[in-house]
């Protein structure tokens, strides 16, 4: 009695270590961030692109990666988000635990796993072959090839957890497969759905391997689909790079700045969701 | 006997290779109600089910045999299942209102049918609430989401939703299984009233249901069909043992 009164004391105290851990580890982070990038956080930090000396800049501000970094990121998502809910749907109602379906899932998780410096290389390859220069545009497909997997995913197990029941009460009334779809499930899977995008969003903006070769980097901001774009992971990555305090300072206030935009983007998706949960049947 | 509006002949399903229902063939009378019993897990839910072909959705499951409707197969290749189930109507065991308002749920169907029925939605929507016994508790809050509905609300939420598609068969399976007891009452008098203008089946485990409801009875046993007729005739002079065994309590 006493042995097994000591194990699950034991194994509580391990849970709540492990979850310590990973909260402690977050709270370091957001703290590092904010501690050495606020001091070089400043108005012209948003709202100037890089000026002066060194080759990153010392003067001005990131600007360019700011914006490159949301039109990159943005356009990925959007981009994923017209391939993934056609998949999403298709997987859940006309496919459903197929055969093909099951393929399809394991292809995707496949694709989940692969790190994203394969994305910028394969998409390197075909920017080549195209004569395509890096490019806003050739960043984009990748990111959007890059965020596909786990929009698709994320649709997929929102979409799964739909009991069946409502799905059969929208065909008893006569409805069509689609119409059940996009009237019945996209309603009912709002939140997840968001998520699932939000997620997605925020694999594309922090990555920085996928678009080091394929959309570039500048100084100036994004003016075309066919210019090279900044971005602000590898703002990060080029300021930390140089062998200059003031400029490593900076990137930790770079650093800040995406941090702000997921968090920011999270809050809102949780505002939205939370408006569209009122008519989700439980 | 009135002049039958479902045909059930030969029908057989299988659940993988388990056989649900063996050889079922049956007259369902037009009009009134025809109540499916039987002990739990003897097919009623699937028999009523292959009459809207709705169980094709789920996996793996086998139909042969053929049920016509108005003497046409439902089974037949080239028919349209969206149209079965327009003309038959289904109200589940557990009440499941659409992720949207009241409104848009008796309008769910009109909509997607594109059928105004001569009037305008308004109407439609405060007619089918009206037939479900329904309106008096909404009429002031249609564009609340229909899931802040109490669990009996929202079964006649559900049977407004399935009359405002103006189905000619209403198939019931347990449709007052998750109510309480006055909630279930009021779901039967529905009934009770809108058999005048259509077919309606109810599968229930509720000898005393069935008693209350049914003008023909259908009695399942183990995938089987075992006894059919009028009411009067299946409760008052069952023809099979088993008939009499379950009615007197004796099994299921």
């Amino acid at each position: 009695m006493k042995r097994r009164k000591l194990e699950e004391a034991l194994f509580k105290m391990l849970m709540m270590g492990s979850t310590v851990i990973v909260l402690g580890s977050l709270a370091l982070i957001l703290a590092t961030v904010a501690w050495r990038g606020l001091p070089a956080l400043n108005l012209a930090m948003l709202t100037q692109t890089p000026k002066g000396g060194y080759y990153l800049g010392r003067e001005g501000g990131i600007l360019n990666a700011i914006v490159g970094s949301l039109y990159l990121a943005g356009g990925a998502t959007i981009l994923a988000m017209v391939m993934s809910l056609p998949i999403a749907l298709y997987l859940q109602i006309y496919a459903a635990r197929s055969r093909r379906a099951e393929l399809a899932r394991l292809a995707l998780d496949v694709l989940w796993g692969v790190p994203s410096i394969v994305y910028g290389a394969f998409g390197f390859i075909i920017m080549l072959w195209l004569g395509m220069r890096a490019s806003l545009l050739g960043g984009i497909i990748v990111l959007a090839l890059l965020e596909l997997p786990i929009m698709v995913r994320g649709m997929d197990e929102a979409m799964a957890m739909v009991p069946l029941a409502l799905k059969e009460a929208s065909y008893a009334l006569g409805a069509t497969r689609l119409e059940t779809a996009l009237k019945i499930i996209v309603r009912q899977t709002t939140p997840g759905l968001l998520t699932a995008i939000l997620l997605a969003f925020g694999r594309g903006i922090g990555d920085a391997a996928s678009v080091l070769f394929t959309a570039g980097y500048t100084d100036r901001l994004p003016d075309s689909l066919f210019g090279p774009a900044a971005s602000l992971p590898l703002a990060v990555f080029f300021q930390l790079g140089t062998p200059f305090p003031a400029v490593q300072e900076r990137a930790y206030a770079s650093a800040l700045v995406l941090t702000i935009i997921v968090l920011a983007l999270s809050l809102i998706s949780r505002g939205l969701a939370s408006r569209f949960t009122k008519h989700i049947i439980r | 006997m009135l002049k039958p509006h479902i045909q059930i002949q030969d029908l057989n399903v299988w659940y993988d290779t388990h056989r649900a229902l063996k050889d079922i063939t049956a007259d369902v009378p037009a009009y009134g109600i025809t109540a499916i019993v039987g002990p739990s897990g003897c097919g009623k839910s699937t028999l009523l089910k292959s009459l809207n072909r709705l169980l094709e959705e789920t996996d793996r499951v086998r139909v042969t045999g053929s049920v016509l409707l108005d003497g046409a197969d439902i089974y037949r290749s080239g028919v349209d299942v969206t149209d079965v189930r327009t003309r038959v109507g289904l109200l589940a065991p557990k009440p499941f209102p659409l992720p949207m308002s009241i409104y848009d749920n008796v309008a769910y169907g009109p909509r997607i049918h594109s059928r105004r029925n001569g009037g305008h939605m308004d109407g439609v929507v405060e007619r089918h609430l009206l037939e479900a016994g329904l309106w008096d508790e909404v009429r002031d809050r249609l564009r609340a989401p229909a899931s802040r509905l109490s669990t009996g609300q929202q079964q006649r939420l559900c049977l407004a939703r399935a009359l405002a598609v103006e189905p000619e068969v209403l198939l019931c399976d347990e449709p007052t299984s998750a109510l309480d007891p006055i909630s279930a009452q009021r779901i039967e008098s529905q009934l009770q009233a809108l058999k005048e203008k259509m077919t309606i089946l109810v599968v229930t485990h509720l000898l005393r249901q069935a008693r209350r409801l049914a003008d023909y009875v259908i009695f399942l046993w183990m995938g089987e069909l075992v006894e059919s007729g009028t009411a009067a005739q299946v409760f008052g002079a069952p023809r099979d043992e088993r008939t009499r065994a379950y009615l007197a309590g004796d099994i299921g």
